[in-house]
């Protein structure tokens, strides 16, 4: 049996025993069989990539079983495993056997750690499913899969309505990606007659010159398959217009975050453009919006990262610009350095998240940083994980010497921009730099929030809660309410003459099956840059053809000017300052900005009212036209003037109509017995 | 397997335990409803297995000529098989939903089951015209009744408009089919189906069968007649009103408009895309804003049927199996979804979405079968949803994109109903005390809800095994249709590749000196 086999089925067969058994068999034994599942499936993935990087192992396709049939329209299960599925495999295994390992920490006392541990086992097979994918319809499946997921686990803690809401927000905003993406495989099927990702990329560049109508444009053939399948990355990849799922989605428990909206799902769509890579460099067009909106939403995202309040929200805003990161690489042709900057950031970003869900945990579900404060010495390991989390995604290093994971990674995206040399790719390098500095900003703004300072924690309800009510409090399953950073009104920033500002609380560490998960990531965000550059970035023969490989442009990147090598460096050191000056030396510029920039600060923070203008235009006239449709189209219209308006007339005609109304089944049946009758007659003459 | 009527003995079978269900007690007539139908069933099932895949078109033919040119006939190709397949899965459940929810009058509300189970496998089976008809009009009495008896407050109203609608169609589609046996010399289903009937004579009698047809999907702006007769009906007679009885519509276009009037059936394509069109914004929409839960699902089923009837004017093989797929689908799909409506129903006797709430905490197994339909509802790839849908919609999407777009928007609109159900039903605090008291699923609705997830699963995943029988039909159909088949509107032009990536870099201005 082939290992892929077992690293694909296992997390299925383990969610379905755990979920299926659930309180059968229990939780010890739903846990260990999913994790065991994991750690087995991680396992063996390494050996597959590094059997790639060590050139020994070739890519291959494992038929599983037949699927759909129809016509010229074929597919079936099957799994592709070459060096682009490799790396994925081993993000999404590692990262995954990680969190499942934190969860039995962090999930302790919830009373549904079964379901939560199916849940987080289905996920992984999903995404499993779509990154083995050699046809773009079970890439769907995988797709949608972990769309599933994703929606049952934001929604896990189903009792607080903003999880439900979160949820299907999540589910109907991917949908509208999704229905680009099933319009590109459609297309994909009418212009080359088959889904087959291999076939279609052969046959991409024959076509690249054809042009096809879509909807009454004439287009030229590639760029608008290509835009259609980008619709479908936008929405799974939260990019700028169908990115307002992916905030609201921390409402799910914290290793879900570091998990699917960090590590893993959200980047399906960046892996969907590389595996489809020589499709993509067919269709400039297409890639010149993917560039647009790579660049737009890395620095749209970084710049409400740095007003929000909610700790998981600031990481959420930050995946999303590290995503914008990601997309512009692949934009301008750089598909290795964008699956680099996938691979770094999967390992420093779910540490992040896990090390913010360690200062939750201790913060007794405390979110807002504006409760948080002095806590270095507090929950000092936490602290390191999170300082080399950080140290990663601002890019520290030094050139030529050596830099944690981010370092190597966003600097190569935006060398490449630069030497790529277009308007475009300047847009985007530009973008990219101003984010890179936001990036260090919002960054350090939360450590120096959370780990530096006096401790401000006297005014939060949690805590309050946690001191009167003791640390085992049953509710602490379902927090009964995590209200929004930006509407708890009722917070008042405290004031530095209380007391301590601990309100006699004491935060502790995390347990041992917490700690370990964000040991091992912070070896990864500190090593994974230095250790695997060269194969991301020139390994031309590791990647062995799985992405469109584009030798003049690394060979471009490697030889820009010096200051733009040391732009991402300069950028970083002026966030940090900026950081450091508006939240250690002077801690009141903050307020004085927002009094003086009131307006600018307002629409930074309210995400620049995409909720509320999406809820204008399309949500309140969704259930408008419902109810229009219904009372004045079905009851106003079709039925007064259809059924109702016949019955009418019967009832004002003569009497003898009455009596055909009220026995009408019988009528009926006598109707048609009449026309039998009638029918009979007409054959036998 | 040779030369047994087994066709006859399938509605043999019903009927004779109708005519029993008559004369017994209560308790009885429930036992002997559920032997009967499970018999069937079991005959259903040596009836696929014994039927030849690349055998002759029509199987298991029987015929016995009456009089003049009508004649009992029976027999069935692969489509037939498949959908006598879902009436007879589903009836044994329908018995199994209607056994502690149905109080009064129960001898006769079996056998008036009993009976419609007959009609439907009559209706799939005929191979006459006029059998056909007789079974097809007939099939709807006893719904009539389940409805007009059984039936909730308002349930006269409801079968009131369901007559209204269905007699308009019934009185026109048989006249045409008047003219058809006249003109064709003959009311045998397989020899019309290839007859070329006159290009403008096609054109009224299209229409004539159109009308019966696009009652029974039913088509926007036909469609008022659902909501009402799902609200008031019975559980049992919901899910078959849905599992089969707005199957016949699309079985009527597949066995009759398509092939008899092809030339008829393309020029008119435009009209089915256009209500279709409307009929996935419009009551997706509708559904959207629904508080009666069964009031929501039947508006989601006309927003599905919408689907089906654009892939089977689309006029390719992909069309018209992902329409087969999809009306196989959401019979049981929407079937299964009535059946959790019915669950909690028999519990609170309420059918408004706001009463309930939370119950995924005291019902987590309900929740997890809801949870399954909605998915399958929804089109989640994995479930037989999925691959109806999609092969439907690729199918139109080759003859014209903007259909394809506006139909897909359905998959959105979709999602946003049904998870809001969903959510209003399943998530959320217990707000209501009676509805967090309701215990979790019994035994007899495991025994109900199980075997139609286990379907929903198989045909997701493995489809080949619906997809094989019908091949060979739908290859006939494809075949009979190419002639008249219209233009794709890609208009797919070749071109001068470019010679090089869109990404290409030339060393020369590899320097990164700016753009170039």
């Amino acid at each position: 049996m082939h290992p892929i086999l077992i690293i694909v089925f296992a997390p299925l067969l383990a969610a379905l025993i755990a979920g299926l058994g659930n309180r059968m068999i229990g939780n010890v034994a739903a846990k260990s069989v999913t994790t065991g599942a994991l750690f087995l499936s991680a396992g063996l993935s390494w050996p597959i990539f590094l059997g790639f990087l060590g050139g020994d192992q070739n890519a291959e396709v494992i038929e599983v079983l037949k699927w759909v049939e129809s016509g010229s329209l074929n597919f079936d299960w099957s799994l592709r495993v070459d060096a682009l599925t490799a790396v994925m495999l081993v993000v999404i295994n590692s990262v995954s056997a990680l969190v499942h390992l934190y969860s039995w920490g962090y999930m302790e006392e919830d009373p549904d750690q079964p379901r939560f541990f199916a849940y987080l086992s289905l996920f992984t097979f999903a995404m499993l499913m779509l990154v083995t994918a050699d046809n773009l319809v079970q890439m769907f499946f995988g797709w949608e899969g972990v769309g599933l997921a994703s929606y049952l686990l934001i929604g896990f803690w189903f009792r607080k309505p903003s999880a439900g809401a979160a949820a299907i927000k999540a589910f109907v905003v991917n949908r509208v990606g999704d229905l680009g993406f099933m319009l590109g495989i459609f297309g994909t099927f009418l212009v080359f007659q088959t889904t087959s990702i291999t076939e279609i990329l052969a046959a991409a560049p024959a076509m690249s010159g054809s042009t096809i109508t879509f909807v009454g444009m004439r287009l030229y053939t590639m760029d608008i398959l290509c835009i259609l399948l980008f619709i479908g990355a936008m929405g799974k990849s939260a990019q700028l217009g169908l990115h307002t799922w992916l905030p609201d989605a921390m409402e799910g428990p914290t290793p879900v975050s570091a998990l699917i909206h960090a590590a893993t799902m959200v980047t399906a769509g960046v892996f969907m453009l590389c595996r489809l890579s020589p499709m993509f460099e067919t269709a400039p067009t297409a890639l010149t919006i993917v560039t647009i909106v790579g660049a737009a939403t890395c620095f749209f995202a970084a710049t409400i990262g740095t007003t929000q309040w909610d700790i998981k929200r600031v990481i959420a805003y930050s995946t999303c610009s590290q995503l914008g990161y990601m997309f512009f690489a692949a934009g301008v042709g750089a598909y290795g350095v964008a699956m680099f900057h996938l691979f770094t950031h999967a390992f420093f970003k779910a540490l992040l998240f896990l090390g913010a869900g360690s200062v939750i945990h201790a913060m007794h579900h405390e979110q807002d940083m504006r409760y948080y404060g002095g806590l270095r010495k507090r929950i000092p390991l936490t602290f390191y994980a999170m300082l080399a989390g950080t140290l990663a995604i601002t890019g520290v290093g030094v050139l030529g010497v050596f830099g944690f994971a981010g370092f190597y990674s966003k600097d190569a995206i935006l060398e490449a921009a630069w030497a790529r040399g277009t308007g475009v790719s300047q847009f985007a390098f530009w973008a990219g730099a101003i984010a890179a500095l936001l990036t260090s900003f919002y960054s350090w703004r939360l450590m120096f929030l959370t780990f530096w300072g006096k401790p401000r924690w006297a005014l939060s309800e949690h805590i309050q809660h946690a001191v009167h009510h003791g640390h085992d409090d049953p509710d602490h399953a379902n927090p009964p309410k995590q209200e929004d950073a930006g509407h708890d009104a009722h917070h008042s920033v405290p004031s530095p003459h209380e007391d301590d500002g601990t309100a006699g609380y004491h935060p502790h560490e995390s347990p041992v099956a917490m700690l370990i998960p964000l040991g091992v990531l912070t070896l990864g965000a500190i090593f994974a840059g230095f250790a695997f550059k060269y194969d991301f970035i020139d390994g031309e023969a590791f990647w062995g053809g799985s992405i469109y490989f584009n030798e003049n442009l690394i060979h471009a990147l490697h030889v820009v000017p010096l200051w733009v090598k040391l732009t991402a460096t300069i950028v970083m050191l002026l966030g940090l300052a900026g950081a450091y000056f508006a939240y250690i030396a002077k801690p009141d510029i903050p307020g004085k900005f927002v009094a003086t920039f009131g307006a600018l600060h307002n629409f930074v923070y309210r995400k620049w009212y995409f909720d509320e203008l999406y809820d204008a235009i399309f949500v309140k006239p969704a259930f408008w036209f419902g109810r229009q449709f219904w009372k004045l189209g079905d009851i106003g219209t079709i039925d007064r003037f259809g059924p109702n308006g016949i019955a009418w007339v019967v009832e004002r005609s003569a009497g003898a109509a009455k009596s055909i109304q009220s026995g009408y089944v019988y009528t009926y049946a006598l109707i048609m017995l009449l026309g039998l009758v009638a029918a009979i007659t007409f054959v036998l003459l | 397997m040779e030369g047994l009527p087994i066709l006859s003995l399938m509605m043999l079978v019903p009927l004779a335990g109708a005519l029993a269900c008559l004369f017994v007690g209560a308790n009885l007539a429930r036992w002997v409803a559920l032997g009967a139908t499970l018999a069937t069933f079991g005959l259903g099932i040596i009836l696929w297995s014994s039927y030849q895949i690349g055998g002759p078109q029509w199987q298991f033919t029987e015929r016995a000529d009456l009089f003049a040119g009508f004649s009992y006939a029976l027999g069935i190709d692969g489509i037939s098989l498949l959908l006598i397949m879902l009436s007879v899965f589903l009836m044994p459940i329908c018995i199994l939903a209607s056994w502690d929810a149905i109080k009064k009058r129960v001898g006769e509300y079996m056998a008036a089951f009993l009976f419609m189970e007959v009609l439907m496998i009559g209706t799939f089976a005929a191979q006459d015209l006029f059998l056909f008809y007789v079974f097809f009009e007939a099939g709807l009495i006893p719904m009539y009744l389940i409805i007009g008896v059984w039936g909730g407050d308002n349930r006269i109203y409801a079968s009131y408009k369901f007559f209204l609608y269905t007699l308009l169609g019934s009185v026109l589609m048989l006249i045409a089919m008047f003219w058809m046996v006249a003109e064709a010399g003959t009311s045998d289903i397989p020899t019309l189906m290839q007859y070329d009937f006159p290009a403008e004579a096609q054109t009224w009698l299209w229409l004539a069968f159109f009308a019966s047809f696009a009652v029974k999907v039913p088509m926007w702006p036909l469609h008022t007649w659902l909501p009402d007769a799902h609200v008031q009906a019975p559980t049992a007679g919901s899910v078959i009103l849905a599992g089969v009885l707005l199957k016949l519509g699309g079985y009527g276009f597949i066995r009759f408009s398509l092939p008899m009037f092809p030339e008829a059936s393309a020029d008119f394509a435009w009209l089915v895309f256009i209500l279709s069109m409307i009929a996935v914004v419009y009551t997706s929409l509708v559904a959207l804003v629904q508080a009666d839960m069964k009031k929501l699902i039947a508006y989601s089923s006309v927003a599905h049927m919408a689907i089906v009837t654009v892939g089977l004017f689309a006029f390719n093989v992909q069309g018209l199996e992902g329409a087969v797929i999809i009306m196989l689908s959401h019979g049981l799909v929407s079937g299964a979804l009535f059946l959790c409506v019915g669950v909690i129903y028999d519990r609170l006797h309420t059918r408004e979405i706001a009463r309930y709430g939370g119950l995924a905490i005291n019902m987590p197994y309900y929740a997890l079968f809801f949870l399954l339909f909605t998915m399958a509802s929804i089109g989640l790839p994995g479930t037989s949803g999925f691959v109806g849908e999609f092969l439907a919609l690729a199918g139109i999407y080759q003859t014209s994109s903007l259909v394809a777009l506006v139909a897909t928007t359905g998959i959105i609109l979709g999602a946003a109903y049904m998870l809001y159900l969903y959510r209003r039903v399943a998530f959320g605090g217990q707000v209501n005390e009676d509805a967090a008291a309701m215990r979790d699923i019994s035994a007899r609705e495991w025994v109900m809800m199980a075997p139609i997830a286990a379907a929903v699963l198989w045909m997701g995943v493995y489809p080949e095994s619906f997809l094989a029988p019908m091949r060979a039909d739908i290859a006939v159909l494809d075949a009979r249709l190419a002639a008249t088949a219209p233009a794709s509107d890609a208009s797919l032009a070749p071109g001068a590749p470019r010679e090089e990536a869109a990404n290409a870099l030339h060393h020369d201005n590899a320097a990164g000196e700016g753009a170039h």
